[in-house]
C-alpha cells in the first residue's frame, strides 16, 4: 500500500447498487436502461451444493456449474463510478448475494405485481441483513395498477419502506429509482447516527 | 491487508477446472477484492515475465473493476480476483478504495451523497 496516500485517493472510487427481483422481471432491462456500457456478465463457479463459490476443496465427484450476474456502469464524476449488479435469481444461488451486497449503497427490488410471491424471498434476505432497499413496481404495458399502499400491506413492507412504480425500460424512470435508493440509503444512515447520539 | 484464509492455499486441492490452472489451483486472493473495486496501473512499474492470463489481466484492468476485468477476460470472477492479487502484490496494480467493513460512518455518508449528487446530474 501507498505510504503517502492523499485523501483523495482514500475516498471512495466506486460503489454499487443491487438489482434484485424474481426472474424475468426487468433487472437486466432496468440496468441496461441507464447503464453507460452494454450491460456486461460476469460468472462465478459453483459446486452443486451450493456451499460456496470457487470451492473447489471437493471430491471430484462434485459437479460444477457457474451462476451469471449482469451489471452496468455510470460515470457519476471523475472521480466516482456507479455499478448496478442484477443478482442471480435462483434462490441456491444466494449464497452469492452476500459477496454482491458487501458495501452496496441499497438494493432495488424488482416487483411484478402478477407474481408477488416472488419478491418475499429478496425483501426477507435485505431486511434481514439490515441492508437499505426501496420496492420498485415494475409496469409492464397492459398490467393492472395498484395503489402503492395495497401493493406494500401484500408484501408486509416495513412502514418507511419506499415504494414506487416505474417501467424499467425508461432512462430517466430507472434514474430516478436510484436517486431514491440513494436518498433512502443516505436518510437511515444519518437517523442512525442521530439514534447513536442520544 | 492479510486474509483470514490464506493458510488454506498450501494444501493440495484436486484441480477440477481448467480455469484454476491459470492460478496454479488457488482460490483464494490474497488481498479482499470486492466486486466494484477499481483497479490502477502502478506508474513506472516494470513488468516482470507474466503468464499468458496474468498479462491479459494487467492489458484490460486500468480504470476498471473487478467485475468488468472478469467479464471482459470471459474468466470467472475467483479467477480474475486471484490474479489480480497477485498483480497487486508484484505491485504492478494498485486498488482504489471502496466501503468495507472497516469504512467510517463520515467516509459511508461522504460517499452516498458524492453519489446522489452524481445521479441528480447524470
Amino acid at each position: 500500500m501507498d505510504f503517502e496516500t492523499t485523501k483523495a485517493q482514500r475516498a471512495a472510487a466506486s460503489t454499487k447498487i443491487v438489482i434484485a427481483g424474481g426472474f424475468g422481471v426487468g433487472k437486466s432491462t432496468l440496468v441496461g436502461a441507464v447503464s453507460e456500457i452494454d450491460p456486461l456478465r460476469t460468472e462465478a463457479l459453483v459446486t452443486n451444493e451450493s456451499e460456496g463459490v470457487d470451492d473447489l476443496a471437493a471430491v471430484p465427484t462434485k459437479a460444477t456449474t457457474t451462476v451469471a450476474m449482469d451489471f452496468g456502469r455510470l460515470t457519476l464524476a471523475e472521480d466516482l463510478v456507479l455499478y448496478l449488479f442484477g443478482t442471480p435469481g435462483q434462490r441456491r444461488f444466494w449464497f452469492m448475494w452476500d459477496d454482491l451486497c458487501r458495501g452496496a449503497i441499497g438494493a432495488i427490488v424488482l416487483v411484478d405485481v402478477a407474481r408477488l410471491d416472488e419478491s418475499f424471498s429478496p425483501l426477507d434476505y435485505f431486511e434481514s441483513k439490515g441492508i437499505p432497499f426501496i420496492v420498485a413496481v415494475n409496469e409492464f404495458d397492459g398490467v393492472p395498477r395498484y395503489p402503492a399502499e395495497e401493493i406494500a400491506a401484500a408484501l408486509a413492507l416495513p412502514a418507511d419502506v419506499p415504494i414506487i412504480s416505474l417501467d424499467a425500460r425508461d432512462r430517466e424512470q430507472a434514474k430516478g429509482a436510484l436517486v431514491k435508493i440513494t436518498e433512502y440509503a443516505l436518510m437511515r444512515l444519518r437517523e442512525s447516527l442521530t439514534v447513536n447520539a442520544n | 491487508m492479510t486474509p483470514p484464509h490464506e493458510p488454506e492455499d498450501e494444501g493440495y486441492r484436486p484441480r477440477l477446472i481448467r480455469s484454476y490452472t491459470l492460478t496454479a489451483g488457488r482460490t483464494a486472493a490474497k488481498v479482499e477484492l470486492a466486486m466494484e473495486a477499481t483497479l490502477r496501473l502502478q506508474a513506472g512499474a516494470e513488468a516482470p515475465v507474466l503468464s499468458p492470463s496474468a498479462a491479459q489481466v494487467l492489458e484490460v484492468c486500468d480504470r476498471r473493476s473487478v467485475a468488468e476485468v472478469s467479464a471482459l477476460t470471459k474468466m470467472p470472477i475467483g479467477v480474475t480476483r486471484v490474479l489480480l492479487g497477485d498483480l497487486i502484490e508484484q505491485g504492478l496494480v494498485r486498488i482504489q478504495a471502496t466501503i468495507n467493513d472497516s469504512t467510517s460512518t463520515d467516509e459511508r455518508l461522504e460517499l452516498i451523497e458524492r453519489t446522489l449528487r452524481g445521479l441528480r446530474n447524470y
